[in-house]
């Protein structure tokens, strides 16, 4: 008897990890066929590049952008103060004040900007592209666009991907100056640093390349959560826990493959660029 | 001889490895109006998404005017869809757009008309089903019953050879019900288009249809095919007799409530 209720449990657990299994490989597949179609999708509208919906992107650029940059912004001046407390103590005791412009502004400009920028984005509209589809998928509207002839992927993937890639990049240019402020504030009121100090120090240490990074690291990112956020939505099955289920995937795989990006990008430009 | 608009050819169809529909066959002339009914979950939303080519079938084929829709793919598929016009259950409007946009978006993509002769396209559309001067509307702003109208009029945007209409009726009073039968013989007045509707609205069907197809849940083909009222009296399956008479069989009131499909 109990050796039947080991193989019992064994199977359950083999017959659960090729279930795992059999789920990655298909939504892996789902993914890569997605991307294909997105590719083509891109391909037209460079193509023809009056097909593509303006009026939905600017829509969405004000969606993603001015409406997101509030948060962003205070975001991002919140996370310059703590890492500038967290150096301040650290690098007082070893009498290394004046490093802190430096170590603030390079880890804001070159990782924590871009990626914080691309977690609330992914909060924001990430989540909200991933209900927004699926809810279209739900109402029908995804099978009226395919039988008017229409690729719902041109239709609803291109605008939200060229609004993303043009409002993250300016997220986060304004987020990076806003952790910059905000680790000046916390070297001038917990250090004693001089503003004027601060600001020549940080252009000192922050090199202009940085900031390309930084605008190359948030276009990929928009690129991933765009297409994360759509991806999710068009496998959302066809009721409203679908679409929960849906939005919630399409945070938690984005915030998943914008820290796979990244670190794989922070590997190419040190390595590469800056090495 | 003429061409039939659709021609089903002995479909097999379901989900997984689920068979809903097997082996149908069953043609549609040009400019006669088809109800697709029967029970619940004997597969008649199923039949309509593959005609309209949103599934694959297991086996089989679908010919909307001599081209089918099965083995089509890309932008000839998409050619073939766009000769055809479907007006789903919810409306389907895309709630982003006004009710204006919303029938003016297929000419948009499809066809070189300018705005201002889509503009009159979408009003004579609008017109066609009695909300012109709701162009501005949004689809949230209306009724059931309007947005169903909506729905006929982006259907009709590319003046389409065939309509496919899913369960129009559904969850309207009887009054919008009686007048979007109305609307839809009025359609197929003014467009000569042939028109397939799935319902089990039996008002409806008596009203509208030159002929109904009843599909059956346990055979998972058809139980019958003929005019209604024909089959409402004198179809040989008690089934059918007693789905069209509302539960009333008036040939034998031994059965009522308790028949199956099968039973004849």
């Amino acid at each position: 008897m109990r050796r039947r209720d080991d193989m019992t449990s064994r199977n359950s657990i083999l017959l659960q990890i090729g279930d795992v299994s059999c789920v990655i490989w298909q939504e892996t597949l789902s993914l890569i066929s997605f991307i294909g179609e997105a590719v083509s999708a891109c391909a037209d509208a460079v193509r023809r590049p009056r097909k593509i919906r303006w009026r939905e992107t600017l829509f969405y650029m004000n969606m993603c952008g001015s409406d997101g940059l509030p948060i962003t912004a205070l975001i991002c001046f919140l996370t310059g103060i703590i890492l500038g407390y967290q150096c301040a103590v650290q690098m007082h005791k070893y009498g290394a004040d004046a490093f802190l412009p430096g170590l603030v502004g390079c880890s804001v400009v070159r990782e924590l900007g871009p990626m914080m920028v691309a977690i609330v984005a992914t909060g924001r509209a990430g989540s909200a592209f991933a209900a927004e589809i699926g809810t279209m998928k739900v109402s029908e509207e995804i099978d009226a666009m395919r039988t008017m002839g229409f690729l719902p992927e041109r239709f609803l993937v291109i605008p939200k991907l060229i609004a993303m890639a043009l409002t993250i990049p300016m997220l986060t240019t304004i987020g990076d100056v806003m952790g910059i402020l905000g680790g000046m504030i916390v070297g001038h009121a917990s250090l004693g640093m001089p503003v004027q100090t601060y600001y020549q120090q940080t252009i000192e240490w922050v090199a202009p390349e940085y900031f390309f990074e930084s605008i190359f690291k948030s276009v990929v990112f928009a690129v991933v959560i765009t297409l994360t956020g759509c991806w999710r939505g068009f496998r959302a099955g066809n009721d409203a826990i679908a679409v929960g289920k849906a939005t919630t995937s399409a945070v938690v795989i984005s915030i998943l493959f914008i820290i796979l990006c990244d670190t794989f990008l922070a590997h190419v430009f040190n390595t590469i660029f800056f090495g | 001889m003429t061409q039939n608009a659709i021609s089903v050819k002995n479909l097999t169809a379901g989900y997984g490895r689920r068979i809903v529909l097997e082996n149908i066959s069953f043609d549609v002339p040009q400019g006669q109006i088809l109800t697709i009914l029967g029970g619940s979950g004997c597969g008649k939303s199923t039949l309509l998404k593959h005609m309209i080519g949103l599934r694959t079938p297991f086996a089989g084929d679908i010919l909307l005017h001599g081209k089918s829709i099965v083995s089509s793919t890309g932008n000839r598929k998409r050619a073939i869809m766009r000769r055809f016009g479907v007006a789903y259950q919810g409306g389907a409007l895309f709630r982003s757009l006004s009710l204006a946009e919303n029938i003016a978006l297929p000419m948009e993509e499809h066809t070189k008309m300018s705005r201002e002769e889509i503009r009159e396209k979408v009003r004579e559309k609008l017109r066609l089903v009695n909300l012109d001067g709701y162009q501005d509307y949004m689809p949230s702003d209306l009724s059931g019953g309007m947005v169903k109208r909506a729905a006929f009029a982006r259907s009709l945007a590319l003046d389409p050879d065939i309509l496919f209409f899913d369960e129009p009726s559904a969850g309207l009073d009887p009054l919008s019900s009686a007048s979007l039968d109305r609307l839809i013989l009025d359609i197929r007045e003014k467009t000569a288009a042939t028109i397939v509707v799935v319902t089990h609205e039996l008002e409806s069907i008596f009203t509208i249809a030159d002929r109904a197809v009843m599909l059956d849940a346990n055979t998972k083909s058809i139980i019958a095919d003929g005019p209604p009222l024909e089959l409402k009296k004198h179809s040989a399956n008690s089934f059918v007799r007693l789905f069209l008479n509302a539960g009333h069989d008036p040939a034998d009131h031994s059965h009522e409530g308790g028949i199956h499909a099968g039973d004849k």
